[in-house]
């Protein structure tokens, strides 16, 4: 690490952590670690602790670091405290719970030199692995479920719960928020409420008795999440897709987007069961307003939504970026016959099968150009589960308006964590966007209806659908076609199309949400971000600024890129791109699209696969301006 | 794919169907297929069997991925809507436009390669799930756009017009579908339009998947001497021991059926297909007993023509999905949309 950027960014954080401390305690300003092996349950207590912190209204964040396995593996949670709501992943840990013998090593090492390490001392710690600068807290977690649980079953999970308690008093977890989170979880099992309540106090007990209690980092209530709900993003989107009428979805499973479907599939059959009261006798009393498709792959999945859309269906598919792939030849048909699609990419780590558990922002590029063939889309990038939501609904009324594939680029931090945001709203005057679809009066006030002519003044001609009228009827064909839709290998005519597709994808930039923009009086230079990078970046730029760095700060929330996008570079003589990938992806869209010139841009790339951390942004940044 | 506006030459008086519509309203572009091509007489047997069933030409759908036979739906029922979608894919979109819109009638195109090579995963799975839809295979044994390579369909030692023999084994279709619990599987000759006829007639007819495997010989690359889909190795060939009678649902049974070796099945919307000169014993609803049947016959070279096996009692993807019984496309955004209300109440949730 460079001397300067780890100087500062320790400082800094000192700095932001001043504002929180009292007496000699930090309150609500920390970070902690939960070491477990997958497939034991840990993921329930470790909701749990985020779960209760949030409701005690302090602002906090949970990232799941997890394996591509079912059980066995090591699997880390981690939690950020941060009054101030600086939520991005934090890399110093100041307490650490130990659960998997097979990391010991590493955990310990990962402590902030002062912490803490909570671990399951029922058996006992080699000795070499202790740190002289960490206090080591032992709760024998084991012993305290085996003397209490008979099946082995419920003292493996149990154990969980039971280093939740002790957590819960080492940080001053409110006790009657996590007994209400038992009642709401279990209430109706009042065996397994009981054990979870048991297993609580042992932990709880056992810490308060041995340790000083509370640590000096600490939480205490606040009403600084009232007006929020954790949500992760698959729920967010499935629900955007549940609320801009989405009625087919075709998909094939894939890590990390399954959650999308199996969200979507649990919304629609609470929301999309409609009664059905004159049912004969023996016949379902109700039928689905909706259906998936669980495909065989995701051509196929593609393919189902391509048909429904074709059939004027609001459909959509959910991947990730080996799915992606295979569904390039696709994008390029749907593109080319003008068929509305919504694809949600959950990114994940590439290049092939990569890192299915792991986060990057590595198929902007891709997504931008899928398919063979001059071909350019429509993608909206989400910062977190609220825009998934937005987006959603937003991907499908572009869609329909500018009859193309419309891909949300969400990635796995957003998908699959548990966020913190403002409530999610609804207005309920929404009518969706079909875009230029004639129906019989309209077609009968027509000469002649042609699928290809007659464009607006965003370059979009109208479409008919199938089982309406004869007089619409078109060959939506994949091969070269003309004006009228007509099969041509003549180049003026094919021509006229593919340039009036140019044409349709420029004025889209105009509907495409803006970039968020937040400026500094006297900021010297820009950094540009997308997505799951937010909360990182923006802390960043706060440490910065604390430096005497002054930035400037946009995310860009969609392709083709709305005008703010450019302005905002040509406003700056430097800009930083800060970006999940190796290649600097976003910042060659930009200099490809946006026209920026390429001495500006600089990249800040972190793509090991976790989330992005402000420190690895400052570091970075502060490397290239001292270099 | 390239296609030429027919002229329209009035042969007065036209026969009518139902809808008071003639046989030039089920007409398509004009072909640009090779002269004597068999699927342009699939063509023809498909717009025969349209105009029998009186169906209303915008409720029908029809759909290809590449290749010749793909390039057909340009040919028949130009007041319908169509798609030629990409190599291999058709299966999927017709999935997809099932799933938007069950009201629609929708026939599918494809070739050997199409189904059997590319796309032999998304039609194995379209079978699955019993989309509803008439999927004809116009099987060749040869990609002809490409100029003479073997297909998956080609028998071992049919041999290629360049002489080279084929030592893989074929794909056969039917025996597929038999293997994925398909609900209707037909095979039919090209060159035979009588039998071709009440088959499609009953394949659209069928409620689920309607799988028709048609033996179509490429006169360009694979009608010669040594080559078994042509013509000639048809003729020789072709055991017709499965005659076929559409009966549509107010159709009077015409004809003079050997009715004490017929079968009689009734589809679910009231029309009946009926086999007769079956071979003794023969019971089309027996998934077995076909398998045993084609696999003799199949061994001592004979090809089986005819509606070989029916099972109209499966579910069809949407009854699997309790879907209701118009279009999901058609509802109203108000059935769709659960509100502000709901979204505030799922929130509670989140806290």
């Amino acid at each position: 690490m460079n001397r300067l950027g780890a100087a500062a960014a320790g400082e800094d954080r000192a700095t932001i952590r001043a504002e929180g401390v009292v007496g000699r305690g930090r309150v609500n300003d920390f970070a902690i670690k939960l070491a477990n092996v997958n497939g034991t349950g840990s993921a329930t207590a470790n909701s749990l602790i985020m779960q209760a912190i949030f409701r005690m209204g302090v602002p906090v964040s949970g990232k799941n670091l997890f394996p591509s396995n079912i059980q066995g593996l090591p699997t880390w949670y981690e939690i950020r405290v941060n009054a101030k709501g600086h939520l991005a992943r934090s890399r110093e840990y100041d307490l650490m719970v130990a659960m998997n013998g097979q990391t010991y090593a590493a955990d310990i090492a990962e402590v902030s030199s002062g912490g803490y390490l909570l671990f399951d001392d029922s058996w006992a710690l080699d000795p070499g692995l202790r740190r002289a600068d960490v206090t080591f807290l032992g709760v024998p977690l084991a012993r305290l479920c085996s003397d209490r649980f008979s099946s082995s079953r419920e003292r493996i999970l149990m154990k969980n719960v039971a280093y939740a308690g002790a957590v819960a008093a080492l940080l001053a977890l409110d006790p009657e928020v996590l007994a209400g989170l038992l009642q709401e979880s279990y209430g109706s099992r009042q065996r397994l409420l009981e054990a979870n309540q048991l297993a609580l106090r042992l932990g709880h007990d056992y810490a308060t008795q041995n340790f000083s209690c509370p640590l000096p980092f600490h939480l205490e209530r606040s009403n600084r999440t009232d007006d929020l709900i954790l949500i992760d993003g698959n729920t967010a989107t499935a629900l955007g897709a549940l609320y801009a009428g989405a009625t087919v979805a075709g998909w094939y499973p894939i890590t990390p987007a399954t959650s999308v479907m199996d969200n979507f599939s649990h919304l629609c059959a609470r929301y999309r069961r409609e009664a059905n009261p004159e049912a004969a006798p023996g016949d379902p009393p109700f039928s689905n307003n909706y259906l998936i498709v669980q495909a065989e792959d995701e051509l196929a999945a593609l393919g189902v939504v391509i048909g429904a859309g074709w059939a004027g269906a609001r459909a959509f598919t959910s991947t990730s970026g080996p799915g992606l792939s295979l569904m390039n030849e696709l994008l390029g048909l749907a593109y080319y016959t003008e068929i509305p699609a919504v694809v949600v990419d959950v990114q994940r780590a590439g290049p092939s099968t990569g890192m299915p558990t792991r986060v990057q922002q590595a198929d902007i590029l891709m997504a931008a150009y899928a398919s063979h063939g001059d071909t350019k889309h429509l993608l909206l990038f989400p910062g977190d589960p609220g825009e998934c939501f937005e987006f959603m609904v937003a991907a499908f009324d572009l869609a329909e308006r500018f009859q193309t594939p419309v891909m949300v680029l969400s990635d796995l931090d957003i998908g699959m964590n548990d966020w913190a945001v403002p409530r999610l709203s609804w207005d309920d005057a929404y009518q969706p966007d079909r875009g230029r679809v004639l129906g019989p009066r309209e077609l009968e006030a027509m000469p002649q209806f042609h699928r290809y002519d007659d464009q607006d003044e965003l370059g979009v001609t109208a479409r008919t659908l199938p089982g309406t009228d004869s007089r619409g009827a078109y060959f939506a064909r994949g091969s070269g076609h003309d004006r009228l839709g007509g099969y041509t290998e003549n180049e003026v005519s094919y021509q006229e199309v593919v340039d009036r597709l140019l044409s349709k994808h420029r004025a889209a930039a105009a509907h495409m949400p803006r970039p968020v923009i937040e400026t500094a009086a006297a900021a010297t230079l820009g950094v540009i971000t997308v997505g799951s990078c937010e909360p990182a970046v923006k802390e960043a730029i706060e440490i910065l600024a604390a430096r005497g760095t002054v930035a400037d700060y946009m995310r860009i929330r969609g392709f083709p890129f709305a005008e703010e996008v450019a302005s905002f570079m040509e406003g700056h003589e430097l800009c930083f791109v800060v970006e999940l990938n190796r290649d600097g992806q976003l910042r060659s869209l930009l200099e490809i699209e946006a026209r920026a010139p390429a001495q500006r841009l600089r990249s800040v790339l972190i793509y090991g696969g976790l989330p992005p951390s402000a420190e690895q942004v400052v570091e970075q940044i502060a490397n290239q301006l001292e270099a | 794919m390239p296609s030429i506006t027919k002229p329209l030459i009035p042969l007065l008086p036209l026969a009518r169907n139902e809808l008071g519509l003639t046989m030039q309203d089920y007409q398509g572009g004009m072909s640009t297929l090779c002269a004597g091509c068999g699927h342009d007489s699939i063509t023809a047997a498909l717009i025969q069997a349209f105009f029998e069933l009186s169906l209303p030409p915008h409720m029908i759908a029809k759909l290809s991925g590449i290749g010749c036979s793909s390039k057909t739906p340009a040919y028949f029922a130009s007041r319908a809507h169509g798609f030629n979608s990409v190599h291999g894919r058709m299966a999927t979109i017709a999935t997809g436009a099932g799933a938007a819109n069950r009201e629609l009638t929708l026939v599918g195109v494809s070739g050997d390669g199409d189904s059997l090579s590319i796309g032999l995963g998304n039609l194995a799975h379209a079978i699955r799930r019993n989309v509803n839809m008439a999927y004809l295979i116009e099987n060749n044994g040869v990609y002809g756009l490409t100029k003479g390579q073997f297909s998956a369909s080609a028998d071992v030692g049919s041999r290629s017009r360049r002489g080279d023999s084929n030592l893989l084994q074929p794909v056969d279709p039917i025996m597929l579908g038999l293997s994925l619990g398909a609900t209707f599987l037909a095979r039919g000759f090209s060159g035979d339009k009588a039998q071709l006829v009440p088959i499609l007639k009953a394949a659209v007819a069928h409620r689920g998947f309607a799988l028709v495997d048609i033996i179509s010989p490429c006169v360009q690359f694979n009608d010669h001497e040594g080559s078994t889909k042509s013509y000639r190795y048809m003729r020789d060939h072709e055991l017709r021991e499965i005659e076929t009678d559409f009966i549509g649902q107010h159709e009077e049974i015409v004809g003079s059926l050997a009715r004490d070796r017929a079968t009689a099945v009734t589809m679910h919307d009231g029309a009946r297909v009926q086999f007769r000169t079956v071979p003794e014993g023969y019971d089309p609803k027996d998934r077995g007993q076909v398998e045993a049947y084609l696999r003799e016959r199949t061994g001592r070279g004979e090809i089986v023509t005819g509606l070989l096996f029916l099972d109209e009692s499966q579910q069809d993807m949407h009854e699997t999905a309790l879907t209701p019984p118009n279009g999901l496309a058609q509802l109203p955004f108000s059935k769709l949309c659960p509100g502000s209300a709901e979204l505030e109440s799922f929130q509670d949730g989140l806290r």
